[in-house]
């Protein structure tokens, strides 16, 4: 059943990347993101993630994919600046250094994985719940916590001043 | 029981399905979407690892990702339309100010 689950949502995941990079108008574009951050929110569901799942939902997903959209109809592209790479020499490299990167990437992870030892831990009922994650955070990560205080102060007053007309 | 290493392969994909994107577009916001997809795919291979250690530190790491992540696109988007603002298009291409 797990698996079931775990299938229909990697394959929606997928094809809504693919979607992503393919699309030629930038908000189909960010609506497929959209998509694929939700499925990916399911997926931490199914890895006893669940204060994780609703932040990607809230977050990225309902914060970041928001502000793009309005970053896209404010910038109000026409339909020639929609922006394939023109050059083919440029496309053909890219194409084959990412498939390249992939099987590299699926290499170093199946002997990765052969060198880990398999035995499973046994996970606490309220792994990954709110309540696990706040006191982790509270007490052994407290300076990254307090910091991304800071970094989103930075990230507002500079997002402010860069967007002005007048600096 | 899904098997953990599918989760791991799916990430990869993810990322990779970014690289490509990042390299064959053009336009600077779909771009900047496939930076978050690569971020995706990132999050994904650490929330992965937690399960399988048994250790929230994947998690918690993820979620600091998470907020960069906030911050990064709220300031990459704030210097597009600002560039947008001098040079009228979202072409990467146009981006040669400091070409010799």
């Amino acid at each position: 059943m797990q698996f079931f689950i775990f299938l229909i949502v990697a394959i929606i995941l997928v094809v809504a990347s693919i979607l992503v990079i393919v699309q030629r108008n930038p908000v189909v574009s960010a609506l497929f993101l959209i998509a694929a951050l939700c499925a990916q929110a399911i997926l931490y569901l199914l890895l006893n993630a669940t204060f994780l799942a609703v932040i990607q939902i809230i977050v990225y997903a309902g914060a970041i994919m928001v502000l793009f959209l309005f970053v896209i109809m404010f910038l109000n592209l026409r339909k020639d600046e929609f922006g394939f790479e023109k050059r083919k020499a440029q496309r053909f490299f890219g194409i084959l250094f990412a498939i390249l990167l992939l099987v590299e990437l699926g290499v170093v992870i199946k002997i990765g994985l052969s060198k880990i030892p398999s035995t499973e831990f046994s996970l606490d009922p309220d792994f990954g719940g709110v309540q696990s994650i706040g006191k982790a955070l509270f007490t052994d990560y407290l300076l990254p916590f307090e910091l991304t205080s800071v970094l989103l102060l930075v990230a507002m007053v500079g997002a402010i001043v860069l967007a002005k007309k007048k600096l | 029981m899904v098997p953990l290493s599918y989760y791991l392969f799916l990430s990869g994909l993810i990322f990779s399905i970014g690289v490509l994107g990042f390299l064959i577009r053009r336009n600077l916001l779909v771009m900047f979407m496939c930076i978050e997809l690569m971020l995706n795919g990132v999050n994904l291979f650490l929330v992965t690892f937690a399960k399988k250690f048994s250790s929230l530190d994947g998690q918690i790491f993820v979620f600091l990702i998470m907020t960069v992540a906030a911050a990064e696109a709220a300031v990459g988007l704030a210097i597009i339309i600002a560039f947008f603002r001098n040079k009228k298009s979202a072409n990467v291409d146009d981006l040669n100010l400091m070409k010799w």
